[in-house]
Parts: structure tokens; C-alpha cells; sequence
């Protein structure tokens, strides 16, 4: 009989080694899947996991991992922070959006004037617009005692509403012949997220190394990051080691707002271009994916973001070459995230075999 | 001679790393009120389960009445005439207390038999209790009442008692060995599980004296000293705390009209709370669990505030400040929950070290941490107050209740607190290490601090306090100093029996009857 006994402290080694075995198991299953459709499950898998890094057209895929690694680790080091504590921010596309929504609305202000002190106004708007989007539910719990993760959810379609009706409206390009959307910032330098668009290079990777750093440091030498972790392991303890949980919403779903706001806000004037009505992409969702893969460790949201990246690139690769409907990668996404929860479990119990009790 | 009614041979018990129980024997007589006796961790729980079914042995054998005896889970060991009480109690506190018992039963008669039968049971045995009254609403020792009766109403011929006084007064003491003497006179024998010597000296037959998991010994205990059963159970002579006579210096605490409503719907309200504590005098403040305890805890800690000038220390008025400001000020306090509340289960002791001890022993600057000083603490700590574990790396879930306890008064103890608050800071604690806490408090007191200690063991409040107080629904009994005070005037301090106000008019005929 197969038992699961709890370990008495959870086991470090295996909760490094449990996303990679996630992976290698997803690979297998979904090697296993790929076969059932028809398609070689060695060569998809060569699609998806080797081709976009090491393969022919690896220089035109390369920076594209980056692009799309750089807003899902703003988005989960800031999630990250405020799961570890127990509070649970689910809204986050809502604050991409909106701070896609503010940083713009501050460049096309200035447009077309060209001054260096644009773009760092627009990151500034960009992030004070998440940042208050995710004060929202933030001030709620505190006030009324609301739940966060309904509040913050039922916001990313406030946003979803507040981008459509921009990119109609207030936003839409007065020269853009009645199609809606906004400008498109690659026709506005002094507003570009790019640094260097050829090698897919765009302010959005230097924040979002900042702020693996920022966060690394915060939660391991800071006592800020200590109250975050003890609130979210022992709510009563953290009360009784003088944390004001108040204070710790405010400033987890705060700071979660701001960065998914900066994360908009590069992705609107770099990679996306402009304010359109299809600007929401997932990534907020998606970010949330990459929190608990990375363990909701710094570092490790930084690798797990870029393999989500990879399964986007090379989901996109492997249906284009080898006609994968796009539905089997998504099932592909979902089975990393399942056999991680499920091996989860082997940090905290280990399991034994028991021989039939003796009866 | 005839045969004994539960007859225990050789039962073995091992879980991994520990042998809970070890070639145990022993049998329990018919009309016998059996002990058994030990420390915490000797495996006292281990061996009532395997009676009671819940766990089954890995080796041994037990014989019920001459028959071989081995249920497989606890309605077989029922179905025998096992019954059992557990110490933690399973009642839903909105349902009534009919509705409960009829809740563990396989066939529950009508709402209006059972109510009834319960009324009958309760009068019977001197247990007062009014089945339609909501379980919410009781005293600990009317919701044990509640358990007893479930028990009686299937007419057992063991029932199984787990340390049951734990929240009982003194008063509620004398009842319930009433019951259970009466119980003996009519039948049924009782297991009864308990480390408190003097009890077993008035009630029990026969102890069996378990340690390490094995049997160490039998005796008779009215005929046997207190202290010899110690021994016995500690495997070791007992040291007993001393004290050096000390001054009491000036009034270091000063709390006059605390009033405060719980943080939750199921807590006490204190009402009106008044004492003085001063420097180098130990304060003890009794009282069964659930009078406010917690909650003068939470508001001499900080982590409940209170109206200006309720709480003053050295004459400042801190009842407004949370608290890290009081541990500034060298208010340290205990809580007695450890896991979750005093310490941080999945974190390190290191971490947890640093959980109260941040401010006073500076582990941070500018709030970076600074984590080699906070593993020297922590080294410091494990160290002085013999923590068994690894190392400074270990989750504080992975020590033992007593091994946690003593880390928990250490960082505090080690702080060099000017007032220090504990609750219940020896619960679950072996004999041994409860004498190391007591004299590590008593030793504080000596060096100038004024200490309040909240306890539900009135031997060690006896033992270390200079003054008593007992908390009862959230009022403080009047402070009298702990020298002299007598068993009936500390129960009458606690506020007597609880719940004999509405005792049956059938229970007061039985009296008159009796």
C-alpha cells in the first residue's frame, strides 16, 4: 500500500528539484499526447523546447523569448510578494492593462513632441495607473473586509470595458481613418519602450531584471520580506511579531499593481505599439503560472518565465511546422502547471510503501 | 482470582523513529478506577487508542473479559463497552447539547426521548446539565459534562478518561470524582489518564506508571507518595525550583480598568481589570481556559490595544502602542499557543528567533537583517535552555511541544525583559523541563523583573507566584498574596463550580434523597 507521510521539515532539495521534474514529465505526457494526434513526439518536442534556442532560426526566436519573459516576470515578482503573504492578487491583467492605459495616455499627450523626459514620465503614469488599479481591492479589504480575489478579478473586465472604450474613443488615432487603436508609438521615438527593436531589446527586461534583484533582496535580507513570509505562514505570529496587516495589504497588492502596470506600459509602447481593443493578452493570467513554477522565489520566476516563454514561441513554431492545433499547447501549458501542484506534495510528505498491517 | 476485565499483554506499538509504546502489560479489574500515568510523550494517548481502536498494535494482545480483544476501529471497541473522553473536546458549539449527543450516535432516538434520557443520566450521576441549552454557551466543565454523558448513555464498562481536569476548578474536580466514584460502585471500571499526582493519590485503585513508552512500574497509589511517583514517571529525582527571598521593588506594571472585546465572536470580554505587578514579584493568574486568558494576553503583548491609561510600565502609558514599541520598552510576552501564534511553524529557528527578538537584541539595521547575529540568538537560546534539535536551521514544527516551549520562554527570558507575560508556559511540557522554565522565571523575578504568569496548572502557580489572582468570564478575582491560600479559596477564586446554578431540581432531590 502506498502511504504519504508528512516530512518534518519540509525537504529543500526537492522543492528546487520539483519544477524540473514537472517539466520532464510534461514533456513525456505530452510527447505521449502529440503521438496520440499523429504528429512525432520527439520532433514536437524538439519544436517547442530546442528549436526556438538552439535551432536554424534561433536568432529570430532568441529575442522573441525575451519580449514575451520580460512582462510575465514583472507581473509575478510582484504576485509573488503578495501570494507568499497570503494576499492573493488575481487581477493583474486589469492593472496591465491600465497602466498600458495611463503611460500612454501620457505620451500621446506629448505628442509629437520629442524630449527625453517623456518616457520617464509615461513609466511613472504607467505605474501609478496599476499601482491605483490594484489599490482598488487593496482599500476594500481593508475598509470593508471585501475579498480581494473577487474584487480584483471582476476589475480586469472594468479594464477590458476602459480598453475598448479608449481605444474607440479618448485614445483612438485622430489620423488612424476611424479604425480603432491608438497611435502607434514606433512612429513616436521619444515614447518607444525600444532600445534596440532588431536585437528585441526594450526597457521592460532592465525592470524586470531591477526588479528580480529588488525582490531577491527584499524578501532575504529585508525585514519587510520577513513579515511578508511570516503573514503568509502564520497570520497570528506575524500579529504578534508587531506586523500591521493593513499596512502589508496596501503595500503587496500596491506594489503588484505597479509593476503589472509597468508591464503594460512597456508592452504598449514596444512590443504591442499601441492601445487596441485585442491589447490584453493573458499575461496577467499567465503571470500567475509563472509565480507558483518559480516557486514564488525571485530566481526562480525569472527561469520559469522564460520556459512559459518557450512553450509560446515554440507552441507558435510547432503549430506553424508541424501543424499542431493550438489547443494541444494549451493542454501542453496546463499539464506543466498540474504535475507541478501534484508533485508539490512530495516537499511536505514523502510517501512509503507499508506492507499490509498485520491484522 | 478472577478475570480481569481488560487484560493488556506485551502491546508494541513503533512509529518511525520512536517506539511509542514497548512491550506494555497491564491489566484493569473490574470496579477499578485504573491510572495511567506519565509524562508527555511517555505514550499514555498511543496505548488508550489502541484500546479504543483507533490504532492498531504491532504486536501484543489484549483480552476483554477472557475473550480476545482486538477492535478495528472504535464502533467494535463501543460495541464491547469501551467507552472514551477525550481531552479536546468534538461539540458544535451551535447546536444544543441534545443535538450533540445525538450527533455521535449510530440510532438516536426522538429529540424528546433523548433529552429525556440525557436528563435522567445527568440526575442520576450528579452531572448537572440541561440538554437544551446550546453547547456554545457552556463552561469547559459543563461541555465535558456533555462528553461524559454520550459516554454513559451507552452504558460502558470501561470508560476511558483523558487527562479531564486540565479545565476543571477545583470545585468541579470534587464533582466529577463524585460521578466517577458512583460510576465505580455500579460497574464500571476507569481508565484514568492523568499526570497529576494528587488526583490519582484520591481517586484511582490502581496506577500503572508508563515512561519511554514502558511500563515502569505499578502501584497502589494511596498508598504510594506523590513524589515517588514522580520518580518513578521522571526516571530521574526532581529538582524543585528554588527561590531567594527577594523584595518586591517598585509597581512596574500598573493596570487599572482594562476593558477590552475580543478580536473574535467566540472570545471573552474582559471587563474591568485591575492589578499592579512590581519588580521582582511574580504574579499568577488562574482561571479555566476560556475566562479571558488569550485576551490579557493580547493586550498586555500589544497586539490588542486598549483605551489611554488602561496599561501603564514604569508610569508611561503604553495601552496605545503595539508590540514592537512595548518590546522597546522591554514589555516581552508567551502566548501559549506555540505553534502559529508564538512561533512560526514551517520557519527556522533562526527565523523565528528573530520573529520577537528584532527589536531588543538588534537584528536589523535600517530594517536589513542581519541574519548571522539573528543564528548566533537563536545558537543562544537553543543553548542556554537545552533545545533539543539539529540545529538552528530546523523548522519549529519538527521539535517536540516541550522542546518548542523552552525555545519560546528562552527568546523572551534571554531579552532581559523589564515586564514579562506568559500563558500556560509549561503546558505540554515534561516535569523536567517544566522545573527549568519555572526557575529561569523565578530567577528573572529575582533580577529585578516583574513577571505575570497565566496558567491553568494551579500547582505551578502555587509554586512560583508571590500574589494570585483568577480570571473568571473576563473579571479578575481580587489579588491575594499566593502563601497560604487554600485549595477551596482558590476554587471559590475561580469561580466555584461553573453551571451549578442550573442544576436539575432532580439533581437537588437526589441530594436530599442522598
Amino acid at each position: 500500500m502506498i502511504a504519504l507521510q508528512k516530512r518534518p521539515t519540509p525537504s529543500r532539495a526537492l522543492s528546487l528539484a520539483t519544477p524540473l521534474i514537472a517539466v520532464l514529465i510534461t514533456m513525456i505526457m505530452g510527447g505521449a499526447l502529440f503521438a496520440v494526434l499523429g504528429k512525432n513526439p520527439l520532433e514536437a518536442i524538439r519544436t517547442i523546447f530546442y528549436d526556438p534556442v538552439f535551432g536554424e532560426f534561433a536568432f529570430y526566436y532568441r529575442p522573441q523569448l525575451l519580449v514575451k519573459a520580460a512582462p510575465l516576470v514583472l507581473i509575478a515578482i510582484g504576485l509573488s510578494l503578495g501570494f507568499k503573504a497570503g494576499i492573493w492578487n488575481i487581477g493583474a491583467e486589469g492593472q496591465y492593462i491600465i497602466g498600458a492605459i495611463c503611460g500612454a495616455a501620457v505620451g500621446l499627450a506629448f505628442y509629437p513632441t520629442e524630449s527625453r523626459l517623456i518616457f520617464p514620465l509615461m513609466i511613472l503614469a504607467g505605474a501609478l495607473g496599476g499601482w491605483a488599479w490594484g489599490m482598488i481591492p487593496a482599500f476594500l479589504k481593508v475598509r470593508f473586509g471585501t475579498n480581494e480575489i473577487l474584487v480584483s478579478l471582476m476589475l480586469v473586465y472594468v479594464a477590458d470595458q476602459l480598453l475598448a472604450s479608449m481605444s474607440l474613443g479618448l485614445l483612438r488615432n485622430p489620423e488612424g481613418m476611424g479604425f480603432p487603436g491608438s497611435r502607434n508609438f514606433s512612429d513616436f521615438p521619444a515614447a518607444s519602450s525600444w532600445i534596440n527593436e532588431a536585437a528585441g531589446l526594450h526597457w521592460g527586461m532592465a525592470f524586470a531584471f531591477i526588479a528580480v534583484i529588488f525582490a531577491y533582496v527584499l524578501l532575504n535580507r529585508h525585514i519587510l520580506g520577513f513579515n511578508i513570509r511570516l503573514t503568509g505562514e502564520a497570520p497570528r505570529a506575524a500579529r504578534f511579531a508587531g506586523v500591521n496587516p493593513t499596512r502589508l495589504i496596501l503595500f503587496c497588492l500596491g506594489t503588484s499593481g505597479a509593476l503589472a502596470g509597468l508591464a503594460g506600459l512597456f508592452e504598449v509602447t514596444g512590443p504591442s505599439g499601441q492601445i487596441n481593443i485585442d491589447f490584453a493578452s493573458g499575461y496577467g493570467f499567465t503571470a500567475i503560472i509563472v509565480a507558483f513554477l518559480g516557486r514564488l522565489h525571485p530566481v526562480g520566476i525569472l527561469l520559469a518565465a522564460l520556459l512559459m516563454a518557450l512553450t509560446y514561441v515554440g507552441g507558435d513554431l510547432a503549430q506553424g511546422n508541424l501543424g499542431l492545433p493550438s489547443a494541444a499547447i494549451q493542454v501542453f501549458q496546463g499539464m506543466l502547471l498540474f504535475f507541478l501542484l501534484a508533485l508539490d506534495l512530495l516537499t511536505n510528505y514523502r510517501v512509503v510503501l507499508k506492507k499490509k498491517g498485520a491484522a | 482470582m478472577t478475570t480481569p476485565l481488560l487484560s493488556i499483554k506485551g502491546l508494541t506499538k513503533a512509529y518511525p523513529g520512536v517506539v511509542a509504546n514497548d512491550d506494555v502489560s497491564f491489566d484493569i479489574g473490574h470496579n477499578e478506577v485504573h491510572a495511567l500515568l506519565g509524562e508527555n510523550g511517555a505514550g499514555k494517548s498511543t496505548l488508550v487508542k489502541m484500546i479504543y481502536g483507533l490504532v492498531k498494535p504491532d504486536s501484543g494482545t489484549m483480552t476483554w473479559n477472557g475473550q480476545p480483544f482486538a477492535p478495528s476501529e472504535p464502533k467494535a471497541a463501543r460495541a464491547s463497552g469501551v467507552a472514551m473522553v477525550f481531552q479536546h473536546f468534538s461539540l458544535f458549539d451551535a447546536l444544543s447539547v441534545a443535538e450533540n449527543v445525538a450527533l455521535g450516535m449510530e440510532n438516536p432516538p426522538s429529540m424528546r426521548d433523548l433529552a429525556r434520557r440525557i436528563r435522567r443520566v445527568s440526575e442520576t450521576y450528579g452531572l448537572p446539565l440541561d440538554p437544551n441549552r446550546t453547547v456554545g454557551d457552556l463552561s469547559a466543565g459543563e461541555r465535558q459534562r456533555v462528553e461524559i454523558i454520550r459516554c454513559l448513555l451507552q452504558d460502558p464498562k470501561l470508560l476511558i478518561m483523558d487527562e479531564p481536569t486540565s479545565v476543571l476548578t477545583p470545585q468541579e474536580v470534587d464533582i466529577l470524582f463524585q460521578t466517577l466514584n458512583k460510576l465505580k460502585a455500579e460497574g464500571t471500571s476507569i481508565l484514568y489518564i492523568s499526570h497529576k499526582l494528587e488526583e490519582i493519590r484520591t481517586l484511582c485503585d490502581h496506577a500503572t506508571i508508563l515512561r519511554l513508552g514502558k511500563n515502569v512500574g505499578e502501584c497502589v497509589p494511596a498508598q504510594t507518595s506523590a513524589r515517588d511517583m514522580a520518580e518513578m514517571m521522571v526516571g530521574d529525582t526532581l529538582q524543585t525550583p528554588t527561590r531567594t527571598t527577594e523584595k518586591a521593588g517598585d509597581v512596574v506594571l500598573d493596570v487599572s480598568g482594562l476593558t477590552l472585546e475580543p478580536s473574535n465572536p467566540f472570545g471573552t470580554t474582559l471587563k474591568n481589570i485591575h492589578f499592579t505587578v512590581r519588580a521582582g514579584e511574580i504574579l499568577g493568574i488562574g482561571g479555566v481556559a476560556g475566562n479571558g486568558q488569550d485576551e490579557l494576553l493580547a493586550a498586555l503583548s500589544g497586539e490588542a490595544l486598549t483605551w489611554p491609561d488602561a496599561i501603564k510600565v514604569n508610569g508611561k502609558d503604553v495601552a496605545n502602542l503595539g508590540p514592537n514599541a512595548r518590546r522597546d520598552l522591554g514589555i516581552l510576552a508567551a502566548p501559549e499557543e506555540r505553534l502559529g501564534h508564538a512561533a512560526a511553524p514551517d520557519l527556522s529557528l533562526t527565523e523565528n528567533a528573530l520573529l520577537t527578538g528584532a527589536i531588543r537584541e538588534g537584528l536589523s539595521n535600517k530594517g536589513f537583517v542581519n541574519w548571522s547575529k539573528t543564528a548566533e540568538f537563536a545558537d543562544k537560546i537553543i543553548k542556554q535552555f537545552d533545545v533539543r534539535t539539529p540545529g538552528n536551521h530546523v523548522a519549529a514544527r519538527a521539535l517536540s511541544g516541550g522542546n518548542l516551549q523552552k525555545f519560546v520562554i528562552g527568546r523572551e527570558v534571554l531579552q532581559r525583559p523589564e515586564v514579562l507575560v506568559v500563558n500556560q508556559p509549561t503546558w505540554g511540557v515534561d516535569a523536567a523541563a517544566a522545573a527549568s522554565i519555572r526557575q529561569a522565571l523565578l530567577d528573572l523575578a529575582a533580577g529585578g523583573a516583574a513577571i505575570v504568569v497565566i496558567s491553568q496548572d494551579l500547582d505551578e502557580l502555587m509554586e512560583i507566584s508571590d500574589r494570585f489572582g483568577a480570571l473568571n468570564e473576563g473579571r479578575m478575582s481580587d489579588i491575594r498574596p499566593a502563601a497560604g491560600l487554600t485549595i477551596d479559596e482558590i476554587g471559590l477564586m475561580m469561580g466555584g463550580a461553573h453551571g451549578m446554578e442550573v442544576a436539575n431540581v432532580g439533581d437537588q432531590q437526589e441530594g436530599a434523597g442522598a
